[in-house]
């Protein structure tokens, strides 16, 4: 497939790409951005799955009425996959065309999909691949009422997609292109993501082709940084500095106003590469209001009503205080925070007060009591008498974690639509059948 | 564990700890740092993302570029990367920095956003200046997640093939020789045995050997679940699993949960085992086809404490001293 040209208006011919499908119809939704009820989709198709309607205060709710859902918080608490269940499930009970697109630079949303996970053939790449239905019938035993797409952001290829649409003419777009300082900042370099991977969900969003796109965002440190890159975008290239510097290159007369700074970033940096970046500037000027306009139409888009974001965590203390953090953020900055999903805990048997002082005096008078169940389970008493005392011991010791993770969701200051949590799995979700699991999980 | 040859981990100068996020990267980059000390070492233990949660760990207030003793030996400090520029420029272009702290500011936020190597390379050659003065027998730090470490320790190797002529240049030179030299420069990977971050620390053995110059010293393996049963008490345990209406009974109560719960562990454990024989198979395969040897692993429990802190950091600290056959 190649990839994706962006820019083409929805309904515009795709070459490459399957028409959209007649059936998962679009008219499952209501007027964008009412915030009412869904409309569910019209009959045929109560065959596959009665999931009835989607109640209030749920992530099935949710999620029904939103076109972006945002995936976001510390890395590590299964954000990826939260991102994919939540994908599968839309698919398979809602029905339309549902993207899930991960942000992550590691190639994880492939593992948990199941689609070539360690090899280096490209499973997910830039381009959206349709998962087939075949994946869901094994899983479940019946079609997906829609369709489930994956892609992976390659920030290369989308920056220079970007470049594509947005250069005047091809003159400046092979310049760009060849320019050693961009193919620095598209391909090498940790934070040429954030701008990037809000600009191709928006590019996605704009192109219509998808009912629902859920984005997993990078585990970013100071998380936020993605929500602030489309004004920073605009900030920069509005910046004096900027001005400055590809002033004096371009005429060579540094003007009194830039000299200092000239003199700094030449002594620093060297002349050549100081050329580089100043002809990278001013190549890029030349999309600068196709720039800018973009920023403010991504976050225009972010803060939207069809637009929801869930904070996943779990319930150790540093991904909470976190997830904490970047819900308050959210709502700092009036963006909607739909839900927080919290992974990974234990169940609550493990609090259950009488249970753990049946524990206690299991470990007290395991002697006794492994001696006595010997005999009628016809087993070793010695051994026996070990294995209750590991029992016992080891529920002792989860009960001592589960009170300290009830103790953090206590904590938990913002409270959003929905809070979702959802048990310890036992073994890892790497296929279809596991994400669904865990979606069921998540919408109950 | 098995090998019980000591490592000279903690002999090095400058140790980066890496790992996916929620593996517990800050608390083993502390834990180092205070066995160092313990060891009487001088200790600067550097948290590159300014969150603070080094300093909590040694229950102190967030620390900032200047650094603070947190703890006997160690000090701590939070990466500013336009500290760090200031002080470069302070100690090598001579420049008046009173004078024009303004422009720096902005300089610096012009240089970092139009050529992003820059922010990663003041963060390392600050580091590798620590180093380099011999102002610390070690330097811990606290890097970035598994996903950015490598643009991170390639970022000098960038520089220089980018920036032919400036002071830049010549400073990348002795932080390259710092950063390749694998009597002085390390990395740690922090992980759990799960199947994601087995899955990055594999691929980051890789793309570190390929990309960068720095050395992937050791593995720690994190949250490492205690054994519940050995082969024989495995069986008596499923035998009391299928009679646990007996126990109850027995014991008067309801004993579902107990056996429930000892079901689970024992599941998660096999689970994480299997992962584990993934993390060494892969590292061992990973080393054999290019043919250097494997990062020794290391193993630190799974710890059922009541709170995240000093307390549990220090437990740490004794589980990697062990391992480490100090």
């Amino acid at each position: 497939m190649t990839p994706a040209r962006p820019g083409r208006r929805a309904g515009a011919p795709r070459g490459g790409r399957p028409a959209r499908p007649a059936r998962p119809g679009r008219g499952r939704r209501t007027e964008p951005g009412d915030g009412g009820p869904p409309d569910r989709a019209p009959g045929g198709h109560e065959a596959h799955t009665p999931p009835g309607r989607p109640k209030e205060g749920t992530l099935d709710g949710l999620v029904a009425s939103k076109e972006i859902v945002i995936c976001c918080g510390p890395g590590g608490v299964g954000k990826t996959t939260t991102a994919a269940a939540t994908a599968a499930m839309a698919a398979h009970h809602h029905g339309g065309r549902v993207l899930v697109l991960t942000i992550d630079p590691a190639r994880r949303l492939a593992d948990a999909l199941g689609l070539s996970p360690r090899t280096h053939e490209p499973g997910l790449g830039n381009t959206e691949r349709r998962i087939p239905d075949e994946v869901f019938r094994q899983a479940t035993g019946t079609s997906p009422r829609g369709e489930l797409w994956a892609a992976m952001l390659d920030t290369k290829r989308s920056w220079d997609a970007l470049v594509e649409r947005h250069a005047p003419d091809t003159r400046t777009r092979e310049r760009i292109l060849a320019n050693p300082l961009y193919r620095n900042i598209s391909g090498r370099f940790v934070q040429s993501h954030d701008y990037i991977a809000m600009e191709r969900l928006y590019d996605l969003h704009a192109r219509g082709t998808y009912d629902l796109i859920v984005v997993d965002t990078a585990p970013t440190r100071n998380a936020i940084d993605f929500l602030d890159a489309p004004t920073r975008m605009a900030d920069f290239f509005s910046s004096r500095l900027l001005r400055w510097l590809t002033a004096s290159y371009r005429s060579r007369v540094v003007n009194l106003a830039s000299r200092p700074f000239s003199q700094v970033a030449d002594r620093i940096l060297g002349t050549q590469f100081l050329g580089d970046i100043a002809e990278f500037f001013i190549l890029f000027q030349s999309m600068y209001s196709g720039f800018v306009e973009r920023a403010g139409a991504v976050t225009r888009l972010l803060s939207d009503r069809r637009t929801t974001f869930l904070v996943v965590s779990t319930l150790e203390a540093t991904p909470v205080r976190e997830a904490e953090y970047f819900a308050r953020a959210l709502v700092a900055r009036k963006l909607p925070l739909g839900a927080i999903v919290l992974n990974k805990v234990l169940p609550p048997y493990f609090r259950d007060r009488d249970a753990a002082l049946l524990a206690e005096q299991l470990r007290d008078g395991a002697d006794a009591v492994g001696g006595r169940l010997s005999a009628s389970l016809g087993t070793d008493p010695a051994l026996t008498t070990r294995v209750l005392a590991e029992v016992a011991d080891s529920f002792l010791n989860f009960g001592v974690v589960a009170r300290r993770e009830a103790e953090q969701q206590a904590e938990l200051a913002t409270r959003p639509e929905v809070l979702a949590t959802v048990p310890f799995f036992e073994a890892d979700i790497v296929d279809m059948e596991g994400l669904l699991r865990l979606g069921a999980m998540m919408w109950s | 564990m098995g090998d019980a040859r000591p490592l000279p981990l903690l002999d090095l100068r400058l140790l980066f700890v890496t790992g996916k996020g929620g593996t517990g990267k800050t608390t083993v980059a502390a834990a180092l740092a205070q066995l160092a000390a313990g060891r009487g070492k001088h200790v600067l233990a550097c948290e590159v993302d300014a969150k603070g949660d080094l300093a909590a760990l040694f229950e102190a207030a967030p620390t900032d570029f200047a650094g603070r003793e947190v703890a006997r030996g160690v000090v701590a400090m939070s990466m500013d990367t336009e500290a760090s520029l200031r002080e470069y420029l302070r100690l090598h272009l001579r420049i008046p920095v009173a004078t024009r702290l303004g422009p720096l500011a902005k300089a610096l936020d012009f240089v970092a956003t139009a050529a992003p190597g820059v922010r990663e390379i003041l963060t390392v050659g600050k580091l590798c200046y620590e180093v380099r003065e011999r102002n610390y027998d070690l330097v811990v730090v606290d890097a970035a997640a598994t996903g950015q470490i490598v643009g991170q320790l390639a970022a000098p190797q960038a520089i220089n093939d980018l920036v032919k002529v400036g002071l830049i240049r010549s400073q990348t030179d002795w932080m390259l020789e710092i950063l390749s030299d694998p009597r002085r420069t390390g990395l740690v990977a922090v992980t759990t045995p799960e199947e994601m971050p087995v899955n990055e620390t594999l691929e980051l053995a890789a793309r570190i050997r390929t990309e960068t110059t720095v050395q992937l010293s050791a593995v720690v393996v994190n949250r490492v679940l205690p054994e519940l049963f050995g082969l024989h008490e495995e069986e008596v345990f499923d035998e009391l699993f299928a009679h646990r209406a007996e126990l109850s009974k027995m014991l008067d109560g309801d004993a579902e949960p107990l056996v429930e719960g000892a079901r689970l562990a024992v599941t998660m454990r096999r689970t994480r085992a299997e992962h584990l024989r993934r993390l060494r198979d892969g590292l061992a395969s990973e080393a054999a086809s290019a043919g250097g040897a494997a990062a020794p692993v290391l193993f630190v429990p799974y710890l059922f404490s009541r709170a995240h802190g000093l307390r549990s950091m220090h437990q740490i600290a004794e589980a990697l001293g062990e391992e480490l056959g100090l």
